[in-house]
């Protein structure tokens, strides 16, 4: 019996949100970074505000003409190792959303493989970014791969 | 008969239309936008918005009979300079537009429109309207500037002698062996002064020179986007860029508050062969000294080689002065005859402390010297204080101006906004 009420609850719960969304376009519930620890969260922003913030500034709008945005770009939601081999290489003479930024990015590399991924995956979901996070592993066989 | 009787009547009708045309061209009808175009200004003056050009305002440029010229940072529609022809109401529209590349610098000297590309300086022939006269042929004066991106703006300014002043900015923040890396040491003697990081001369009506016909002018200079001839002190006047970052590159020797607060604006005074000290200095504004750089072995507390030259005046931190103009006119008040007004493009580089700028500055001189503290002229181009904290403005200053009454116009290369400041008071 105990075990039956569980089981309904449960499929009420899981029908729960396809009814409410055939009788209301209600707005969909906004989404967790799925599997991403505040942790890691709170590690990647603490790495963004020593490294990154002073150029790409609190929001991740970046600056007109020198510093690009992080918000809702490719280079940050797409390719994970084009992204973590701006970090490794440093960057310059690229247009980002067609617009020119001519100021010099550093190459990060003196950052630990643990920290890139944090400070990535934070990027990845802030300034109204969602997008899947990075391990350090991932990290450890890009940079491998760059060193080559 | 007939005639004798109307011609007293003609001539009455005559007098009173003379009467009222005289009146008409005698009041002011230059009026301010009823809230000054959003800008807080000293009592007296006014503003108004001349025109929304939705362009990268860059540099800006009047001609004695008052057609304004804009340079974009940008070509928008193909076209890199834009004409606008101010109503008596002081309201303009785009009336034309030419020169098919970007860039900053433009500046009209004795019949001639001068402007830049980032690479390469022309002119065009203005006839007696003002008017350009060779919009597709301009006449090329300089070209083969470098041009690395970083402090790519190739300003001008020109003297009562034919000479022409260009900015080539340093292709780089401080001379770093890894440019912007954190703890990477100074190039030794920073070859890059070689090509950049100064004014070089050039003469204004000459074509086809380069860096081989032309003067390295001033050195250690890292890059000047205002500048501009003091005919008082027959003297060329720059605003430098300082440099970028002391925290970010040197942590354990500057916290986030110093590195916001370091290093000055600095406007110099230049004479042929004068040699700031960039990359090997920097100017302290609270110790007011010029302390060694840490890329070439400072601390924050060494002092630099005393033989560089000093500032003729400091300002705050990573403002951005692009803009610089000694105001010779006669509309606004005796105080700001031959005085420097000031364009502040606004910080960045203060982050995470709140940014700075987005004003015009008013510095006083006297017998062509800086003389008294300076005072903020024209503020809220950002819009609010919160927008200026953020960084986020609505408008950022960054060209000047002084049109043939003596008022002071502005461009924004934020939103395209070209306003007009005038002087009201009797």
């Amino acid at each position: 019996m105990k075990k039956l009420v569980v089981l309904l609850s449960l499929l009420a719960v899981a029908a729960g949100p396809a009814a409410a969304q055939k009788k209301t376009p209600v707005k969909a519930p906004a989404k967790k970074a799925v599997g991403v620890p505040a942790a890691v969260l709170a590690q990647g922003k603490s790495v963004y505000v020593q490294n990154c913030l002073s150029c790409h500034q609190a929001d991740g709008l970046g600056v007109d003409g020198l510093n690009p945005p992080l918000a809702k770009t490719d280079y940050v939601l797409g390719d994970k190792t084009r992204l973590t081999k701006v970090l490794l290489n440093g960057l310059q003479g690229v247009d980002i959303n067609g617009e020119p930024y001519n100021n010099v990015m550093p190459a990060q590399e003196s950052l630990t493989d643990a920290q890139i991924a944090a400070v990535l995956t934070y990027v990845r979901n802030s300034f109204g970014n969602k997008a899947s996070a990075l391990s350090a592993a991932e990290v450890k066989a890009i940079r491998a791969a760059n060193k080559k | 008969m007939n005639n004798n009787f109307t011609r007293p009547l003609l001539l009455a009708a005559a007098l009173a239309s003379s009467f009222g045309l005289y009146s008409l061209t005698s009041r002011p009808t230059v009026a301010p936008d009823p809230n000054n175009a959003g800008l807080k200004l000293p009592a007296g003056f006014g503003a108004l918005v001349v025109a929304e050009t939705g362009g990268r305002a860059r540099h800006i440029a009047v001609t004695p009979q008052g057609n304004i010229y804009v340079k974009l940072n940008r070509p928008k529609d193909g076209k890199g300079i834009l004409e606008l022809k101010p109503a008596a109401t002081g309201k303009a529209t785009v009336t034309g537009g030419f020169g098919g590349y970007g860039g900053t610098g433009i500046a009209v000297k004795d019949g001639y429109l001068y402007a830049s590309s980032d690479e390469d300086v022309y002119r065009y022939k203005l006839d007696a309207k003002g008017e350009v006269t060779n919009p597709t042929q301009p006449e090329k004066i300089v070209s083969g500037l470098i041009n690395r991106r970083q402090h790519e703006s190739k300003s001008i300014a020109l003297d009562n002698a034919g000479n022409l002043y260009v900015n080539i900015g340093a292709y780089s923040n401080s001379c770093q062996i890894k440019d912007r890396q954190k703890g990477s040491l100074g190039q030794q003697n920073c070859p890059i002064l070689d090509s950049a990081g100064g004014i070089w001369q050039f003469r204004a009506d000459k074509l086809n020179q380069g860096y081989g016909s032309g003067s390295r002018y001033a050195t250690g200079l890292r890059n000047v986007v205002g500048l501009d001839w003091n005919a008082q002190a027959n003297q060329l006047f720059v605003m430098q860029h300082g440099r970028d970052q002391l925290h970010d590159i040197f942590p354990e020797m500057y916290d986030t508050k110093q590195s916001a607060e370091l290093p000055a604006e600095c406007l110099y005074a230049l004479t042929k062969g004068a040699n700031a000290g960039w990359p090997f200095l920097y100017y302290d504004p609270i110790q007011k000294k010029k302390m060694l750089a840490p890329e070439y072995g400072g601390d924050g507390k060494k002092e630099a080689d005393p033989k560089y030259l000093e500032p003729a005046a400091a300002y705050p931190a990573h403002t951005a002065p692009n803009a610089l103009l000694f105001y010779t006119g006669t509309m606004f008040p005796e105080k700001y005859r031959n005085g420097a007004f000031i364009a502040f493009h606004g910080s960045w580089n203060r982050a995470p402390e709140p940014q700075k700028g987005y004003y015009v500055v008013f510095q006083p001189f006297k017998n062509g010297k800086p003389s008294g503290p300076w005072e903020v002229f024209a503020d809220n181009f950002a819009g609010s204080p919160e927008k200026v904290a953020s960084g986020r403005a609505d408008h950022k200053p960054c060209g000047l101006a002084q049109g043939p009454d003596g008022s002071l116009y502005v461009s924004d290369d934020k939103a395209g906004t070209i306003y007009r400041i005038v002087y009201n008071k009797k």
